[in-house]
């Protein structure tokens, strides 16, 4: 049976979640590690962890947040941000995540993705790719589209992000994360016609990002966008909704998921 | 002492972690020596087949789990550690597996996202008795990441349904496998994970010494 993943996303910050709406304006959301643990309890069927500032300080309190989150919780979870090479990432694996998120790195060196494939599998590389949407006209590759951006949405690259996520399993990720920078913190729901798209052109699982703001868009993600996976944060970081309530929701939807634990 | 065999491939540190939690005296091991003074040995694996086996028998460890398994340690290999237990796979079909298990390694079922990577059901197969699945609820909801599996023989004690039916665990004897994750599968794989530490200590106990016991000199299994 293909069952749908709910993964709650925890950007982290000077070792402490936080989130922010189109990439600014953070607040604090609390202990990553107490958040997982809940999470994990909930019946969160992964987690990802984003160092957003991935800066050489932070790098090491992130490397404490993963080791401790590995002693803890027993339930996959990814590392992302700042990954920039082999090394970068087998820090994050030796402390025990069990895959690495890379983004403006892959972007900038796409071999990485083959390198980090074949040291360590497939199932450890996941490509996290941040789109945009294309003014109309206004693109140097034409039509209507996205274009993938860097550097925390700063940056944009010219590169389609259809093409990009294609390839991108083609160099060996096992896992496309896609991100709308368009709905990133509106709690509009996920870019649908983005996610089924991708969906639709990669041979590996896509898990659907940025603009849940209730549980129906977690269904809409997997029946209209047909991601593998479904990754919110706000929803569940304020306590608005467990992931036990998202489990129940998407089943109702008819979307077949692991159930959650109701309740905590 | 269990030995996580760290051949160098991949992340071998949830394994570890989770027996751990467990409160089993576990390692991640790649010195064949020590190795081979393990109580129970765990053959973890990721990627593909053909660079599994290849640096297994690179580190001298593939002579450590052909002599655990003939002593009648406690055996678990997992996800691509479980399909090296077999006599090959068709993922690289010029190597060849331990063969320990009969059978070969398959594609997944076409018409289904390769890998499957998700949580899936986990089914018993009815009236085969399994060690590592006492107890466990049936069916129960485990994680799994993965391109190839062993095709469904006698030894399977459980499968999942993806594209067809996917053989989840096999066991012969003491040599037990999943080709999904117990390290990985929250609650219920800690529950699998507890049944694997429960033999290696029944093992122990048995074997009337402590650790140590299943050394290269005449032990008995």
């Amino acid at each position: 049976m293909r069952t749908v993943r709910v993964i709650p996303c925890l950007d982290v910050d000077a070792g402490r979640v936080v989130k922010g709406v189109q990439f600014t304006d953070l607040f604090d959301a609390g202990d990553p590690v107490e958040l997982a643990t809940r999470y994990d309890a909930q019946g969160a069927d992964e987690l990802v962890f984003l160092d957003i500032t991935a800066s050489s300080d932070n790098r090491k309190t992130m490397v404490d947040v993963v080791s401790r989150t590995a002693e803890v919780v027993f339930i996959p979870f990814t590392v992302g941000g700042g990954v920039r090479s082999v090394d970068d990432a087998r820090l994050l694996l030796r402390a025990g995540a069990d895959k690495v998120g890379v983004n403006t790195a892959a972007v900038d060196r796409p071999e990485l993705v083959t390198e980090l494939a074949a040291e360590f599998g497939s199932q450890c590389v996941v490509v996290a790719v941040d789109a945009r949407r294309r003014p109309e006209g206004a693109s140097a590759t034409g039509g209507p589209g996205w274009d993938v951006y860097t550097h925390g949405g700063r940056t944009p690259t010219g590169l389609d992000v259809l093409e990009w996520c294609e390839r991108s399993a083609a160099l060996g990720a096992g896992e496309i994360l896609l991100t709308s920078m368009d709905r990133d913190g509106t709690r509009d729901g996920f870019d649908l016609d983005l996610t089924d798209q991708v969906a639709g052109r990669c041979p590996v699982p896509v898990i659907a990002s940025g603009g849940v703001g209730t549980l129906d868009h977690l269904a809409e993600g997997a029946l209209v966008g047909h991601a593998d996976a479904v990754l919110a944060a706000s929803i569940f970081h304020l306590g608005e909704f467990t992931i036990g309530e998202a489990k129940t929701h998407l089943e109702a939807a008819g979307v077949a998921v692991r159930p959650g634990t109701v309740g905590t | 002492m269990i030995a996580v065999l760290d051949y160098g491939i991949g992340n071998l540190r949830s394994a570890e972690k989770a027996l751990q939690f467990l409160g089993a005296d576990a390692l991640l091991v790649d010195d064949p020596d020590l190795a081979a003074t393990a109580d129970g040995v765990v053959l973890p694996g990721v990627g593909a087949f053909g660079p599994c086996v290849q640096a297994l028998r690179a580190s001298g460890l593939d002579a450590v789990a052909r002599q655990a398994i003939e002593l009648g340690i406690p055996f678990l290999g997992i996800c691509v550690g479980f399909q090296l237990l077999y006599e090959g796979s068709d993922e690289d079909p010029s190597e060849e597996g331990l063969g320990v298990l009969t059978g070969v390694v398959r594609r997944l079922p076409s018409g289904v996202k390769h890998p499957q990577m998700q949580w899936n059901l986990l089914d018993k197969v009815a009236h085969r008795e399994s060690g590592l699945l006492r107890d466990v609820p049936d069916p129960t909801w485990v994680y799994f990441v993965h391109s190839f599996a062993p095709e469904v023989t006698a030894d399977a004690t459980s499968t999942c349904e993806y594209g067809g039916t996917v053989t989840a665990s096999a066991e012969m004897g003491p040599v037990w496998g999943t080709q999904f994750h117990p390290e990985k599968s929250g609650a219920v794989g800690l529950g699998i994970l507890e049944n694997f530490v429960g033999a290696v200590r029944r093992t122990d106990a048995g074997a009337g010494t402590g650790a140590g016991a299943a050394g290269s000199v005449g032990t008995a299994g």
